[in-house]
């Protein structure tokens, strides 16, 4: 039945990268060499291969997610594995430095990693969270429906809007013309918008009403409930992709720093090989 | 036909006049009257007009083969099956609806095919060498022989109201876009009626008129499409309100407050298609059983219980023009009483290769002489039987079929025997089946996995037909049904409730029993009420549901081959729970009082349903206090899982919405997604996508002509490339999971997308491009012939995409709450 990729095979995947993780300490533990711990003793070699291949097999899930026709493995297998030994990364390469860390380029790589490797435990907290949080939000429609009923009620604002005057008449159109759901990346993940026009539409209709109280008011009260209704439907929207937007901004960063962190790891390993 | 009849008849046919010169009250008498100018009447008239009969070609619209005129615009017609030659005057190969359509008007006029249009044939009488029938218009036309080819569409349903011949009434709509700033009546509450409403008030304004108050009969989606429209002033609707007459320009209505006048452009009344059962039956031909799919019974030389009338094309069963075309040819020959070599032979000695050589009509006598439930056929039904199906003459100890594949096709034993391996456990336990018997019927019935394990015996010679051709035979020749029930009757209750009890012990049960079904959410039995009876399910599946708190509370799904009920009678007490039908459901009703007697008299059996019971009581207990659980059940069972194999669930709360499953789909099959994600319904985080649920009984099989749609073994049901684009499937599957597509254009491969950004990446590719060929149904075939099964599921990267089986829902929905 269904299993999240941190429980996933009774966690077969993190009993593999504890074992990884022991091995290495225990080895670490055991390794005496006769310098201060380091990248260059055979153990600190042993480490940092083990750490870049890992790396490299950790890139390639990026490749292995698209190819579909692919073996009998499932990608939550992949996925499982990506995270629990991505962790392990951390104790593996860490030991391998044996804790020299200077300013250098050796340590730009070590740092590149260690982000990406945050950048990851971020996704999996967003995996994990925000899909039930949207399910919550969403109430059983898909985002097009709620656009749907959202241009619904839109056309209804106006219709009672060309009743009531031309001040209010023009707040609605801009309710109407000037609803933004999206936008730029911040905007997405602020989940507002600072200036919507159908919140200043609805104040200034409220006051509209309270000020005049002669006119129409049937058709004025039935236009702040549709306005007050389309403003909650809009903030459903923004949280919405507010929450789709948190699922993945973070592959933004991970994505890309993972290919920083294979140019800084190329250059460390030709660089040692070099200046040994 | 005298010389001055014949004149008349060119003159009429040259002049396009429906009434004779001068004498209308001499009735035209022909040797062949065809009724209906399809691919089958049109190849019988222009076959007569060859040899030079005197015939008529009676159609009542104004063109040629209506079916196919009404085909969508630039529709690819195909010319399936490829092995069956063509035999017929007129060509036929693949090609447009207008290329088809222009070839025939050009034989048919080139033929000299004496053709009458606007003559709809209302009803016919007489007999052999002397039928009348009666057009419409009230003209008589005699002839010595009928031939029926009216095809299975049926006739538009008219409004039948006084004035409704105004050329502005009409029963159809191809494109709304064809009509501007009219105002426009559109009668009907169905799909139809709706979809041109809306679609027509774009342009126009539009009335819809509703007989009745609500619009029920339509699907979802509609529902709120009209009942927004109405909402919004798109359109105005009439609700009890009923068309009384059409003056030019003006509609009569009855409304519920008196007469109303309301001035009109157009009206365009949807109320859907009569179909010809009724017309046909009105002529004095028998149809074998009341099912709506049962056909006519004909003769080998198509000839129906009426002498000389006789019946081709689609109303005989025969769907696709091909057959419908060498028919016609046919059954001019049989009529003129020529016995020719049916152009079927080819397939058929295909068929008996693996005999070596022999005489097809030798084998098919020797087939029907050992094989009693086959001896009722006609020689046609039979050739048809034989064609759909394969001759196996596997050797000794050969496996035909195994315990729980999914493959549902029947079996019968021409020579030799088999030997069914009744017990999982022991391979030694088996049942021998000699020739002249059948099994596989189960799995036909149930839809569900075999139960046993069929080993061949010496010498044996099998029959394999497949589940569509076995269940067009069951509803056209009732003795089949009769005997297949009879026989599986016992197995079933041997099967699903006495394994191990003789069939002696089972007299008594098996006599009492009937065959009951029950449509979806019937009750079989209700809580509180005396127990008299058990259910043994032999297809579908039923909810047990509690009262409790005033509400109801569902506490487990059984699906078929268990049986429900044994609880009252085993502790002597009133039923403790009602029992719905899920789907579609047949059980076997076995007698109260026989069914203790049985127990009473086995104490093994009795022990295993005592067992049963205590687990089916310790269930309730878990369920009951999780009435939540309950739900997700009955959720799911609305999304049709009650009637699924195989279905798609996604667990919101694990879902990233990352589409990563359509991608996977649609880059695993030609492009093409047949999966959409976010559609669909979600119910505790149990989202059921637009995905096909492999049904039992697949709906989208029941009407596909070019028999395209199949179950393979592992119980995927897919479309293969035999689909001529029909679109039946599509109507048919009640989940809307079907569609029909083009082929998708090539894309360049993934490293260069990822290294260059070429192409449109991975999953189906959205962007408008040119189309070739035909469209054709696409669905899923859960990725049959792909190693490791399921790519969505195989593609999500985070579990949410499971497959789950109708054993395993209980797990699912215990587990989650
Ligand atoms: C959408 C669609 C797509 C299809 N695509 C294909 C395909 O690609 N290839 C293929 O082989 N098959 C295809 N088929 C099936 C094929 O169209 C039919 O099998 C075929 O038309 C049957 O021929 P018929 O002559 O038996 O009947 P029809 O073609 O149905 O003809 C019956 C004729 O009888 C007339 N008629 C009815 N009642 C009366 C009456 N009382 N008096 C006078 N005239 C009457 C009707 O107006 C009609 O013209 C398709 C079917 C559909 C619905
Ligand atoms: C093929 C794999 C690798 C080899 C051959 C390798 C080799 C070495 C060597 C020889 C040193 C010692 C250099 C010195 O003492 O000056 C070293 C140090 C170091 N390595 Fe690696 N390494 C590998 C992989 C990695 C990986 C995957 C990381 C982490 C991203 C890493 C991070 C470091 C760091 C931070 C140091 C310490 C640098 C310092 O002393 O300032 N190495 N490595
Ligand atoms: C240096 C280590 C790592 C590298 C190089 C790396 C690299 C990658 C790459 C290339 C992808 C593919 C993204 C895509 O194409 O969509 C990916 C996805 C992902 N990684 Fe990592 N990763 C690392 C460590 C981690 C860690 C430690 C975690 C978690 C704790 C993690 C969690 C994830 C998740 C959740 C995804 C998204 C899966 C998806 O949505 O398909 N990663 N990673
Ligand atoms: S396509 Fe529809 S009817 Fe056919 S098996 Fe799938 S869900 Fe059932
Ligand atoms: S698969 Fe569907 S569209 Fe294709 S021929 Fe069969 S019913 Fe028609």
């Amino acid at each position: 039945m269904h299993q999240s990729i941190l429980v996933y095979r009774s966690y077969r995947y993190l009993k593999w990268a504890a074992l990884l993780t022991l091995a290495s300490v225990v080895a670490y533990a055991l390794h005496n060499p006769h310098f201060p711990p380091n990248g260059g003793t055979w153990l600190g070699y042993t480490l940092g291969t083990i750490g870049a291949l890992m790396i490299l097999w950790l890139m390639w899930f990026g490749v292995r997610k698209r190819r579909y026709n692919e073996g009998k493995v499932k990608l939550e297998d992949w996925l499982s594995a990506h995270v629990y030994l991505g962790i392990s990364l951390i104790i593996v390469a860490t030991l391998h430095t044996g804790f020299q860390f200077h300013w250098n380029l050796h340590t730009l790589a070590f740092g590149l990693m260690v982000v990406v490797i945050v950048s990851g435990m971020f996704g999996v907290f967003a995996y994990l969270r925000y899909p039930q949080l949207m399910t919550a939000n969403r109430r059983g429609q898909t985002l097009r429906q709620l656009m749907m009923t959202i241009a619904e009620v839109d056309t209804e604002c106006r219709e009672i809007a060309v009743k009531l005057g031309d001040t209010v008449n023009r707040l609605v159109l801009d309710s109407t013309e000037n609803t933004r759901i999206g936008g730029s990346i911040w905007r997405q993940l602020s989940g507002k918008d600072p200036d919507c026009a159908t919140e200043r539409a609805l104040s200034k209709v409220r006051t509209e009403v309270r000020a005049d109280a002669s006119a129409s008011v049937k058709d004025e009260s039935r236009l702040i409930v549709l306005l007050g209704r389309k403003s909650e439907l809009l903030k459903r929207a923004r949280r919405d992709v507010q929450l789709k937007a948190l699922m993945d901004i973070w592959l933004y960063a991970h994505v890309p720093l993972s290919f920083a962190l294979l140019a800084a790891l190329t250059a460390h390993v030709i660089s040692v090989f070099f200046y040994l | 036909m005298s010389f001055r009849t014949l004149q008349k008849a060119k003159a009429c046919v040259a002049g396009g006049r429906d009434q004779w010169p001068g004498d209308e009250f001499v009735a035209e008498h022909f040797k062949i009257a065809i009724v209906g100018s399809g691919p089958a009447g049109m190849s019988a008239g222009g076959h007569a007009a060859e040899l030079g009969v005197s015939h008529v070609l009676l159609e009542q619209t104004t063109h040629l083969s209506d079916t196919i005129f009404k085909y969508q615009k630039g529709k690819f017609v195909m010319a399936t099956p490829d092995v069956l030659p063509l035999r017929s005057t007129m060509t036929f190969k693949a090609g447009t609806r207008e290329e088809i359509l222009g070839n025939w008007d050009r034989q048919t006029e080139g033929a000299k095919v004496n053709v009458r249009y606007k003559a709809e044939v209302a009803a016919i009488t007489g007999s052999k060498g002397a039928f009348e029938l009666k057009l419409k218009s009230g003209d008589i036309i005699t002839a010595e022989a009928v031939v029926m080819a009216i095809g299975l569409q049926g006739n538009l349903r008219k409004m039948g109201v006084p004035g409704e011949d105004w050329e502005r009434v009409q029963y159809q709509l191809n494109d709304p876009a064809e009509y501007s700033d009219e105002t426009i009546v559109v009668v009907g509450a169905g799909d139809a009626a709706i979809e041109n409403a809306v679609a027509l008030a774009r342009q126009n304004k539009v009335i819809i008129l509703n007989r009745g108050g609500e619009f029920a009969r339509a699907k979802q989606g509609n529902l709120a499409l009209i009942a927004s429209s109405i909402e919004k002033g798109v359109l105005d609707c009439m609700f009890n309100t009923s068309p009384k007459a059409v003056e030019p320009g003006v509609f009569v209505l009855k409304t519920p407050d008196g007469e109303a006048r309301v001035p009109v452009d157009r009206i365009i009344a949807r109320l859907g298609a009569v179909p010809p059962r009724a017309f046909v039956e009105s002529c004095g031909i028998v149809f074998p059983s009341s099912d709506p799919g049962a056909l006519p019974q004909v003769s080998g030389t198509y000839e129906s219980n009426v002498p000389g009338l006789y019946i081709i094309g689609a109303l005989g069963g025969y769907p696709l023009i091909k057959q419908a075309m060498n028919q016609g040819f046919e059954v001019v020959e049989f009529i003129l009483g020529n016995d020719i070599e049916p152009a079927d032979e080819p397939l058929l000695r295909k068929v008996f290769d693996k005999l070596g050589s022999v005489k097809v009509s030798d084998v098919l006598t020797t087939i029907q002489q050992n094989v009693p439930i086959l001896s009722g056929l006609t020689t046609l039904q039979l050739r048809e039987f034989m064609i759909d199906s394969i001759i196996h003459t596997p050797t000794a100890g050969g496996v035909v079929f195994e315990r729980n594949d999914f493959t549902d096709s029947f079996y019968s034993i021409v020579q030799g025997s088999v030997d069914i391996r009744v017990n999982a456990d022991d391979p030694k336990q088996i049942v021998r089946l000699q020739k002249g018997e059948f099994f596989g019927e189960m799995g036909l019935i149930s839809g569900r996995r075999r139960t046993a394990t069929v080993i061949a015996g010496q010498g044996c010679v099998l029959i394999e037909t497949p589940r569509r051709s076995m269940i067009k035979l069951i509803n056209s020749v009732a003795a089949v049904k009769r005997e297949m029930d009879r026989t599986a009757m016992v197995r079933q209750i041997q099967t699903y409730m006495a394994p191990g009890v003789p069939k002696a012990d089972l007299a008594g049960v098996v006599e009492g029993a009937t065959l009951e079904t029950f449509g979806p959410g019937a009750v079989l039995f209700e809580e509180g009420a005396p127990g008299d009876c058990v259910h043994l399910i032999r297809s579908g599946s039923v909810t047990i549901s509690r009262r409790i708190g005033g509400r109801d509370i569902v506490t487990a799904y059984v699906p078929a081959g268990n049986y429900v009920g044994e609880m009252a009678l085993v502790r002597d007490a009133p039923r403790s729970a009602t029992v719905r039908a899920a789907v579609e459901t047949e059980t076997l009703r076995l007698d109260g009082q026989a069914f203790k007697d049985l127990l009473a008299s086995n104490a093994g059996l009795r022990q295993a349903v005592e067992a049963k019971l205590e687990d089916r009581m310790a269930q309730n207990v878990v369920m009951e206090d999780k009435p939540e659980a309950g739900s997700l059940i009955q959720f799911l069972i609305d999304q049709g899982v009650g009637e699924a194999t195989d279905v798609l669930l996604i667990d919101e709360s694990l879902c990233v919405r990352c589409d990563n499953c359509e991608k996977a789909c649609a880059e695993t099959h030609g492009g093409i997604s047949r999966l959409d994600r976010e559609a669909g319904p979600t119910y505790a985080s149990i989202h059921v996508p637009t995905s096909c649920r492999h049904c039992e009984h697949p709906h989208c099989m029941q009407d596909c002509p070019a028999d395209a749609i199949h179950r393979s073994p592992n119980g995927e049901v897919f479309i293969d490339d035999k689909c001529i684009g029909c679109g039946n499937c599509e109507r048919n599957c009640p989940y809307h999971v079907i569609h029909m597509s083009y082929k998708a254009p090539k894309k360049p491969g993934l490293l260069q997308w990822l290294l260059f950004g070429t192409g449109p990446g991975p999953g189906e590719d959205k962007s408008e491009h040119e189309h070739h060929g035909a469209k054709t149904a696409v669905k899923c075939d859960m990725c049959k012939g792909i190693e490791g099964g399921a790519s969505c599921v195989r593609a999500c990267p985070t579990g949410a995409a499971i497959r789950v089986r109708p054993e395993e829902f209980f797990t699912l929905v215990s587990q989650r709450n």
